[in-house]
């Protein structure tokens, strides 16, 4: 039984490449569904094919503006994860410090928290301080989340850089800024950048804690979250298209970029 | 990682010459750990204080809160809402364990048989987190639609009469039933399974396959001996990093489900953004938080991987 053979012989790539397609099929429905014409006011049967939304992305009331606002805050709340949450990785693996184990708890914890219990429990406190609900409480919370994420990765990298490079440059009689900027940094590059871009994409795709301390303002999860109820545009799907494409050009190009100096180096 | 074995007195005349010789600056690492540690003190850990406080307070919108000591409401908020935190455990149990026998095999691909398709695959299985998950959560809402090619196909096959019988589906729909609510939540967390479940699978030495080989195991043998429990860490890590946000949501029940398939984050998010009863939502999300905290302590004792943490 040859065919037996080779089912057993390929099932894990089999059932390998189902959850693959499981993964990507609701990508190829969001693209499709993004050449709609629909009837009613929900994008969710199919009716005919048509170019509208592609020709006029920005067509639907608020939406490009809820675009812009995720943009900035993911920008802003990546910027201050990043610096903070690399201070922190490195004061992790460089030094010694008293209550280690309760700075490593207290990052630990809102990795292991269910989101909504976070967002909860700082709307709690925003409503405590009668802070006002808006661009601020959600950037603030933005960074809260992302944080440790950002320590996570840029540890990781730094905890396999080998010491002894920085004390080479310090025998050189290079300066401690100097051995930062010019050592220290370009090693943990990767490390930082791979928690930047982590940041960006949980800042820029929250929803469920945005929803509980934005107020009344409008992100771009939450514009769709609300047009869920009222009814969802097809520019919804030209967006999410977008940027599903702009998300695999990008890791592409980077990739080939890496394969290319890789090879110039050996 | 406990505090004792970490952290000897900094002015040990020994301390500098095990760790690279940093002289100036013992206040140093206090410096860096200051602003991100007091950001989280104050925006993570303080926050759960108000919500344990507001939790037993009572009053209303009008006149404003006070402490009270009211534990009655933990009570009261677990006997109404007692269904919704069953389904929660229930639906992300079984989106986790759907998480698993999926994502296995996909990460067992793209670690040992994918060649030199690897980084592909990886960037198919990374991207769709750049696309709002939202969007993603109701394009299941054509996918599973009525009449639909996957109801379709499972009335074909007389699947949809079992999962009838077992109360996942009920008549000619899976929207707005348990079984889509579960598809759903196991879709949008299954990324989170395959990325740890790669990690181990990718440090695991070849050459053990071959030993194993060697020693006359059949390929199943192998895998039950020698890469699974090698994968523990990831396992472990996975199911817990799929489990813990699928317990809280409530974007699948509130998109995919119906009133039938409330889970207990959108009692939460109901109570505090729609009827604004505060101390009844904050004792509901205290019980989540204690109840997921506990379960995963016993969780990593039992599967003795302590270290992970």
């Amino acid at each position: 039984m040859p065919f037996v053979n080779w089912l057993k012989r390929h099932l894990v790539v089999i059932a390998g490449l189902f959850t693959l397609g499981y993964l990507l099929l609701p990508n190829v429905v969001v693209t499709v569904f993004s050449f709609n014409k629909p009837k009613g006011r929900f994008n969710y049967e199919w009716q005919q094919f048509s170019t509208d939304a592609w020709k006029d992305p920005c067509g639907v009331a608020g939406m490009c503006g809820s675009l812009s606002l995720s943009l900035q805050i993911a920008v802003w709340a990546t910027l201050g994860a990043t610096v903070l949450g690399t201070m922190i990785a490195f004061a992790l693996v460089r030094y010694r410090f008293r209550a280690r184990g309760a700075v490593n708890s207290l990052i630990f914890l809102p990795m292991a928290m269910p989101e909504v219990v976070m967002a909860a429990s700082l709307l709690t406190l925003f409503l405590n301080m009668g802070a006002q609900l808006g661009f601020w409480t959600i950037l603030i919370a933005h960074i809260m989340f992302c944080l440790s994420f950002v320590v996570t990765a840029v540890k990781a990298r730094v905890m396999s850089m080998d010491p002894r490079l920085e004390q080479a440059a310090q025998d050189l009689y290079a300066g401690p800024v100097q051995t930062f900027l010019r050592v220290t940094l370009p090693i943990a590059a990767p490390g930082i950048a791979a928690g930047a871009l982590l940041a960006f994409a949980l800042s820029f795709d929250d929803f469920i804690i945005t929803n509980f301390n934005a107020g009344s303002t409008v992100t771009f999860p939450m514009f769709v979250w609300g047009s869920a109820q009222r009814g969802t545009p097809v520019q919804i799907n030209v967006i999410g298209t977008a940027m599903f494409v702009v998300a695999v050009l990008f890791v592409l190009t980077s990739m080939v970029i890496g394969n290319r100096r890789n090879k110039q180096k050996a | 990682m406990s505090a004792a074995t970490e952290a000897p007195p900094p002015l040990a005349p020994t301390a500098p010459e095990k760790k690279p010789p940093r002289k100036r600056g013992r206040l140093t690492p206090y410096w860096l750990l200051l602003p991100g540690i007091l950001w989280l003190v104050v925006f993570f850990a303080l926050p759960l204080v108000y919500q344990a406080s507001t939790s037993v307070q009572t009053g209303s919108l009008e006149q404003g809160y006070k402490v009270t000591w009211h534990f009655a409401t933990y009570w009261d908020a677990l006997s109404e809402y007692w269904p919704q935190f069953l389904r929660s455990v229930l639906y992300a149990a079984s989106a986790t364990i759907l998480c698993l026998l999926l994502g296995y095999p996909l990460a067992y691909l793209i670690a040992f048989r994918a060649g030199r398709w690897r980084n592909l695959i990886m960037i198919l299985v990374i991207a769709p987190f750049f696309t709002s998950f939202l969007i993603r959560t109701l394009a299941w809402k054509t996918i599973l639609a009525d009449g639909g090619p996957v109801v379709g196909a499972l009335n074909t096959l007389h699947l949809l009469d079992v999962t009838n019988w077992l109360g996942w589906t009920a008549g000619d729909r899976v929207l707005a039933t348990p079984l889509a609510v579960v598809c759903g939540l196991t879709y949008n967390f299954l990324p989170f399974m395959i990325l740890p479940l790669y990690t181990s699978l990718e440090r695991i030495d070849g050459r053990l396959h071959e030993a194993a080989g060697d020693l006359y195991a059949r390929p199943w043998t192998t895998f039950r001996k020698v890469t699974f429990p090698l994968s523990m860490p990831g396992v472990v890590s996975g199911t817990l990093l799929t489990f813990i946000p699928a317990a809280g949501d409530y974007v699948n029940a509130d998109l995919l489900g119906s009133t039938d398939t409330r889970m207990v984050g959108n009692v939460i998010q109901s109570q505090f953004l729609r009827i604004l009863d505060y101390p009844t939502a904050a004792a509901l999300s205290f019980i989540l938080m204690a109840a997921i905290l506990a379960m995963v302590t016993v969780y990593i004792r039992r599967s003795g991987t302590e270290d992970l943490v």
